[in-house]
């Protein structure tokens, strides 16, 4: 399992166009991928979930891979989180 | 008359004629979530699929549209709403509790989405309450494509639909499937609901307020579209009252029905033609029946209901060719999708202001290949040489000079594949904001026809939104301002050539009829069931006179004047016992 501490750097935050990016990046490899923030724990590959959290500029989140394409899921979705969703 | 009894409902007579029957409330935004156990878990997977499918496709459309014209940005929250559909956590989730509780989908797709809306309405952020609204409303094209076919099958006899608000599609809908009158808490006279139950038939009362608490399913409901009164669970007199009435009424429609093949000429031989507004192709045996000769108004945006989506060439082409066939040798005039404002608009764009918005020629020339499409079905029905084609919301030059290339163009197109065509199709555009009323003559010269639109023109001339009952007041059609712009659209479009109709409302108004004659119409097109009403008019009148009627209308300062002067010609010149029904 892979989990990767990650900031928020994009103005606008977690809105709705980067969680559907997200999700759909998250749907291209077998491992699970989950979200959490402040104790909660959301699937990412759920759209619903991922619109559940408010996730501001500057607010931290975790993000946990788990499965044979682990290693390839967290390099992806990361780097979407450290391009601030290509909103910067 | 009978007292007046506290049984009795106020608000506004939207389409003539009376019924009596059950009421049958239709409550549109809140979706009564029934909860009962279900015995067959493979029809009831069976049946969420499909409801996710529909939705799908439904906001395929949506998404689509919105992402070539907003942009992807924002666009994306329909394609987050789209992948909801997909959700494999959620969707997962539904299919194991429908198996496992083996209760209906909708109950359960209802608790399941509302959880995730719950977690949103807790956070802080206000955004997330915005992000509950569009769960909220995924949810609810979900359920109601979970309950479409109950719904219509649930009316079997004869009822009284009520509902807070009525969508012209809903209109629609119910008069296939034993609507007998609307009553509905909001809208104006000239809302397109309204429109429509005038257009089939049905008795309608509108602006009720209230009347979907003060209704309650079954109760047995009189409609009077006359006086726009609704009479709930009523004693025996006054049964026994409006059932005589709807006796008289018949026999007046039987008599007026004898009018049918005789020409709306004055007594002085001036002779008008009254044509037919058409919605939809089930109301053309009314229309003929009723004696028009042809049709001045062929609205097509109910197209997008009938096929679910925007139409193919092929499919438009089909509809015109029966319609044109149906019809001949008189003309038909199929006016382009006329979309937004009130319209039915066939996604969701929020605009703040959408009768200053996107709409009519607008919408037309920003969506090219949806006009071509149009164009290219309307030329080649045009063979029978029967066909005009009707150009809406025109404001400037250059959208007639724009529109009239474009047709030129799929004209060289069809000529180039050796598609026959009218290459001799009358193109006219509707003068139905003041922009337009004010250029007439220079526009009547670009095209063979202007068609005045006076639900439009009188609401952009006078800034009264229609369908807002706390302002309807003020939508006046005998404002002098309106009478005058009439008379000027007409003398210019005229002195330019051009041929010069009325197809809004107005001609409908039994009022309106010796003005607009006397103003110089040569022809007007009203909704079927209005036809033998204006003919009638206008077999009693001299046009010599009301040609001074009109004169003296053009003269005066306010509605008033104006309307007191057209009721007593009417009471003196047209004693019939007409006035004893309305």
């Amino acid at each position: 399992m892979i989990e990767k501490k990650v900031r928020i750097i994009n103005d606008a935050g977690l809105h709705t166009r980067p969680a559907a990016t997200i999700v759909k990046l998250a749907a291209k490899f077998k491992s699970e991928f989950f979200i959490v923030k402040d104790g909660i724990s959301i699937n990412g590959k759920s759209i619903i979930g991922v619109m559940t959290l408010a996730a501001e500029k500057g607010s931290e989140v975790i993000l946990s891979f788990e499965g044979d394409d682990e290693f390839e899921a967290s390099e992806v979705i990361l780097d979407y989180f450290n391009r601030g969703f290509d909103e910067m | 008359m009978v007292k007046k009894a506290d049984n009795i409902l106020n608000g506004i007579a939207a389409a003539p004629g009376i019924a009596i029957a059950k009421a049958h409330l239709y409550l549109k935004e809140i979706y009564e979530i029934n909860g009962d156990p279900i015995t067959d878990v493979d029809e009831a997977i069976e049946s969420l699929n499909a409801a996710l499918e529909k939705s799908k496709k439904e906001l395929g459309k949506v998404f689509s549209l919105a992402y070539d014209k907003l942009g992807e940005k924002r666009a994306a929250i329909f394609e987050a709403q789209i992948m909801i559909l997909d959700d494999p956590v959620l969707i997962d989730n539904i299919s194991k509790r429908i198996k496992k509780e083996k209760k209906q989908p909708e109950y359960i797709v209802n608790d399941e989405i509302s959880k995730y809306q719950e977690l949103m309405n807790s956070s802080k952020e206000p955004y997330m309450k915005e992000r509950s609204h569009d769960i909220e409303d995924i949810k609810n094209r979900i359920i109601r494509n979970l309950k479409k076919k109950k719904l219509q099958s649930r009316i079997k006899e004869d009822v009284i639909i009520v509902s807070e608000n009525i969508t012209p599609a809903d209109t629609v809908l119910f008069s296939r499937v034993n609507a007998l009158g609307y009553v509905t808490n909001f809208g104006g006279l000239t809302s397109h609901a309204a429109i429509v139950a005038r257009s089939l038939n049905i008795p309608a009362v509108v602006g009720v307020h209230d009347s979907t608490n003060k209704i309650k399913d079954g109760d047995t409901l009189i409609v009077d579209g006359f006086h726009g009164e609704i009479i709930v669970n009523p004693d025996a007199k006054q049964l026994i009252f409006y059932n005589k009435k709807i006796k008289k009424l018949t026999e007046y429609d039987t008599e007026l029905a004898k009018l049918k093949d005789k020409p709306a000429v004055t007594l002085d031989g001036r002779e008008i033609i009254i044509q037919g507004n058409l919605d939809l192709i089930d109301e053309l045996g009314l229309t003929i029946q009723n004696g028009a000769r042809g049709l001045g108004l062929v609205r097509t945006e109910q197209l997008f209901q009938e096929f679910d989506g925007f139409p193919d060439e092929e499919e438009q082409y089909k509809y015109y060719k029966e319609l044109s066939e149906k019809v001949y040798p008189e003309s038909i005039t199929i006016r382009a999708f006329d979309i937004g404002g009130d319209k039915v608009l066939p996604f969701d764009v929020k605009e703040p202001n959408p009768f200053l918005g996107w709409r009519g020629i607008r919408f037309l020339l920003d969506n090219k290949k949806l006009f071509v499409s149009q164009i290219r079905a309307i030329l080649r029905a045009s063979v029978n040489k029967n066909i005009k084609f009707l150009i809406p919301m025109i404001t400037s030059m250059k959208e007639i000079r724009t529109f009239k290339s474009i047709i030129e163009d799929c004209k060289n197109d069809l000529l180039k594949n050796d598609i026959a065509f009218d290459n001799d199709m009358k193109i006219g555009i509707m003068i139905e904001v003041p922009s337009a009323a004010v250029l007439a003559g220079e526009f009547a010269e670009e095209v063979d026809f202007l068609s005045i639109g006076t639900n439009d023109l009188i609401q952009y001339l006078l800034a009264v939104d229609r369908g807002n009952d706390i302002v309807s007041e003020s939508y006046q059609e005998f404002h002098p301002a309106v009478v005058r712009t009439i008379s000027h659209i007409i003398i210019h479009g005229k002195n330019a050539g051009a041929e010069v109709s009325l197809c809004g409302e107005m001609a409908a108004d039994i009022l309106a009829v010796p003005l607009l004659v006397g103003l110089g119409l040569d022809s007007i097109s009203v909704s079927a069931s209005a036809i033998p009403y204006a003919k009638k008019i206008i077999r009693g009148i001299l046009y010599s006179e009301v040609k001074e009627i009109a004169e003296k209308c053009l003269k005066m300062k306010t509605e008033n004047e104006i309307s007191l002067l057209l009721k007593s010609f009417l009471e003196t010149h047209l004693k019939t016992e007409s006035q004893n029904l309305f």
